[in-house]
């Protein structure tokens, strides 16, 4: 405990040097200009509108793309009606091996995937290489083995596949999240018009190359780019027989009314609010790096992030103190070096967002934390920040920030905490931290939330189902739960 | 029929239809009634009334979550039981025909047949998941919460005992609407369910009229879950809109639907990771 002794804030002053380490990005190639692609081909658009994807860690303009309009989306979703008998007619076996083309080449051009989504989207390349990327790699070799054992998946019941499926995702995690969309779709027999967020759009344009590469079947996958009014295009159009949406809350409860009375399917991943508990008991120093894991993973962009610390009261103090040590030492800069903990915020928009939710906690009475950062003058950052002194009724505790935002609050009992970290309309993700294998039983049985992280935070695996209980969402993505929302069981 | 008949000179002792919240039978706040077949009046549910039968509903799921799944399988055949030995009146409710027989022990058997997959459930739908790491991972099913029934008019039991029985065995809180021209089987299944060890607040049935109930069930903040197997097309696309403030799950399965998905429409999956390390 000697070095809990002394000022944190001294002992972040300490600085580890550490000579650059960029990634190469030599062997990346992103075109000027983009198409849209529909029927198996990079095609010109119908619309005449183009927006710019900028590298956020430089503001630098990466490419333009395609603000697809309501010609191109009907386009898309005509040319995936038309696959839609052929794919779903194919013989599963033959279905399985294109899903498990569409994966091997993920796993062969994964460095170029990783670069592109850094640059695209922000993140540090060490999480897009060996997180995203690996991912959903993975997310498409699990599911392509499903592809040819449907009928072994729900018992009683003989599995058929929907039709067109429009799916809409966010930008924290591009190609995963294209992952989590494509890849149960596909295995369980419907084709697919998928729209990649506004500001990362060129992973899922080089997955386009990657359905060309892989000769699948023209129109099975369909990749329209633009922003919010094309997404609401693609899955309010009348072809489409199922929607799947990851995104904000707000967001979701729009596409939910929009789709009222028209018998579409929908599965919705939303946003979150999750509370981190840590007990007396737990391992500090593990505790403090799944604290760090929880909410400075990819800036925050996470929708299961633990943005609320609770903490048991009899240690808070010297947790805050690790704590704040080790947020001294994250490395906040280029996200392509390969050695930054910390990079871009995706948008000026978010970052925006995050400046003013941290402004409303300094505001209402929290006490706000930074470690000494020095943020690069150009692109859009945010240093690592953590709250104490918060109540659960700031907007710090109870709104999403989706940054690198950490609100603590404390408990005394289990009870309490229960109480706590259900006491949000959200219901995504919670973690525990406790030596007591007891305890963590009793807390998952009583958190209201989807997926519930003991003495870990922010895993994620193929066979894993992750969705929400109550505002996150409903529907789950991954294991053999995550193809229920993509087949009818007669 | 409404057993208004009286024979023999015998004066029948007519029971007073009354909604049933939080355990207790109960005339609505409203004071309000509509006049059913002949001289029977059926209470006329307020907003407040559905409102009182959210918050039992609330009060009500820890304790229905906790118990065992073998308790709760238990209550439920209990539920059969008592359904079982008021055979008679039921059908007597019913019309009498040999339609309305069967119609009852379909009932009957909708509750055993559910009261035995409490305990079978969670092995059929939940997995343990062989993720990449040392981690133990697994799913299992929980219940979403307070759950909205909105029974099909058509068969007026055992329509409503086949979204009810399956609601129950997840382990949620009902609030159940009656159908506005059939409400006596439902209001009589209230009794049924009283007597069976249900805690107070599991179940809570509301007659009244549909478009003074239904919009205030749909919107209301909290509820998780709301099944709309009795309702109109229209009531469906206005019960989607509302459900959207919350994010409330809507079942849209079968109404003649006996089936683990059909529990399984009004649960959550939740999936626990620990590491495995020494």
């Amino acid at each position: 405990m000697a070095i809990a002794k002394r000022a944190p804030t001294e002992l972040a002053k300490q600085t580890f040097e550490y000579a650059p380490a960029p990634e190469s990005i030599d062997h990346i190639k992103i075109e000027p200009r983009y198409g849209l692609f529909i029927g198996g081909k990079m095609v010109a658009p119908h619309s005449k509108k183009r927006f710019p994807t900028i590298n956020p860690a430089t503001e630098q303009k990466l490419a333009e793309v395609v603000e697809a309009d309501e010609v191109d989306v009907d386009h898309a979703v005509k040319a995936a009606d038309k696959a839609f008998e052929g794919w779903s007619r194919l013989a599963p076996s033959r279905r399985a091996r294109y899903i498990f083309r569409l994966s091997r080449i993920i796993q062969e051009r994964a460095r170029e995937l990783a670069v592109v989504e850094t640059m695209d989207g922000g993140k540090p390349i060490k999480e897009s290489r060996d997180v995203d990327i690996p991912l959903a790699a993975a997310h498409f070799f699990y599911y392509a083995g499903w592809a040819d054992k449907l009928e072994w998946a729900f018992a009683n019941r003989k599995p058929r596949p929907l039709g067109v499926a429009g799916q809409v995702i966010p930008w924290n995690f591009p190609l995963l999240m294209l992952a989590w969309k494509i890849a149960p779709a596909l295995a369980a027999g419907n084709t697919v018009v998928l729209k990649p967020a506004e500001t990362t759009p060129l992973s899922a344009l080089l997955f386009a190359d990657i359905c060309m590469q892989a000769e699948l079947p023209p129109g099975v996958v369909n990749i329209v780019t633009g922003g919010g009014k094309t997404g609401s295009l693609v899955v309010t159009h009348p072809a489409v027989k199922k929607v799947a949406f990851t995104g904000s809350t707000e967001v979701g409860k729009l596409i939910a009314r929009s789709l009222a009375g028209t018998g579409k399917r929908l599965t919705l991943e939303l946003g979150g609010k999750a509370a981190n508990i840590v007990f007396d008991d737990a391992p500090l120093d593990a505790a403090v790096e799944g604290i760090v894991n929880g909410i400075y993973f990819n800036q925050g962009h996470v929708c299961c992030a633990g943005s609320r610390l609770l903490v048991q009261e009899s240690i808070a103090e010297p947790l805050l103190e690790k704590l704040k040590l080790r947020l001294g030492t994250l490395r906040l800069g280029d996200p392509l070096d390969k050695n930054t903990d910390i990079g871009a915020i995706n948008s000026k928009a978010q970052l925006e967002k995050i400046e003013e939710l941290v402004e409303s906690g300094v505001e209402e009475g929290a006490q706000i934390f930074q470690p000494e950062c020095k943020l690069p003058e150009r692109g859009f950052w945010f240093p690592p920040t953590l709250f104490t002194n918060v109540s659960q009724s700031y907007r710090i505790a109870r709104e999403e920030i989706f940054g690198p935002v950490l609100s603590v609050l404390t408990f005394r009992t289990p009870a309490e905490a229960v109480e706590k970290a259900n006491n949000t309309p959200y219901g995504l993700s919670a973690g525990v931290w406790t030596d007591k294998g007891s305890r963590i039983l009793w807390m998952a049985e009583r958190m209201r939330a989807g997926v519930v992280w003991a003495n870990t935070f922010n895993r994620f695996d193929p066979t894993s189902p992750f969705g929400g209980y109550k505002e996150s969402g409903f529907g789950r993505e991954g294991g053999r739960h995550g193809l229920m929302p993509y087949l009818e069981l007669v | 029929m409404p057993a208004a008949k009286s024979g023999n000179g015998r004066v029948e002792v007519r029971k007073t239809h009354k909604l049933f919240i939080n355990g207790e039978f109960v005339r609505s706040e409203s004071g309000r009634a509509y006049r059913f077949e002949g001289n029977v009046n059926i209470p006329r549910g307020s907003r407040k009334d559905l409102r009182d039968a959210v918050r039992a509903a609330r009060g009500a799921v820890p304790g229905w979550a906790a118990r065992t799944a073998m308790n709760r399988g238990q209550i439920l055949y209990r539920a059969a039981e008592m359904l079982d030995g008021r055979r008679a009146q039921f059908v007597d409710l019913l019309g009498s025909a040999r339609a309305a027989q069967k119609e009852v022990d379909n009932a009957v058997e909708a509750l055993v047949w559910y009261a035995g997959w409490t305990d079978k459930l969670a092995q059929v739908i939940g997995a343990t998941n062989p993720v990449s790491g040392p981690y133990f991972n697994f799913t299992i099913p929980e219940p979403t919460g307070v759950v909205g029934i909105v029974a099909p008019e058509e068969p007026a039991l055992v329509g409503l005992v086949r979204r009810v029985a399956p609601a129950l065995c997840g382990g949620n809180a009902l609030v159940v609407l009656a159908p506005e021209k059939t409400p006596l089987p439902a209001l009589t299944l209230a009794e049924v369910l009283a007597t069976s060890d249900l805690p107070a607040g599991v179940v809570n049935v509301l007659s009244g009229y549909r478009k003074e109930l239904l919009p205030w069930l749909a919107s209301h903040m909290d509820v998780n879950a709301i099944d709309v197997a009795g309702c109109t097309p229209d009531e469906v696309t206005e019960i989607e809109k509302a459900a959207a403030d919350n994010v409330k799950r809507v079942v849209k399965h079968a109404p003649e639907e006996m089936s683990p998905y059909l529990i399984t429409a009004f649960m959550e999956m939740k999936t626990v990771w620990h590491p495995v390390g020494v």
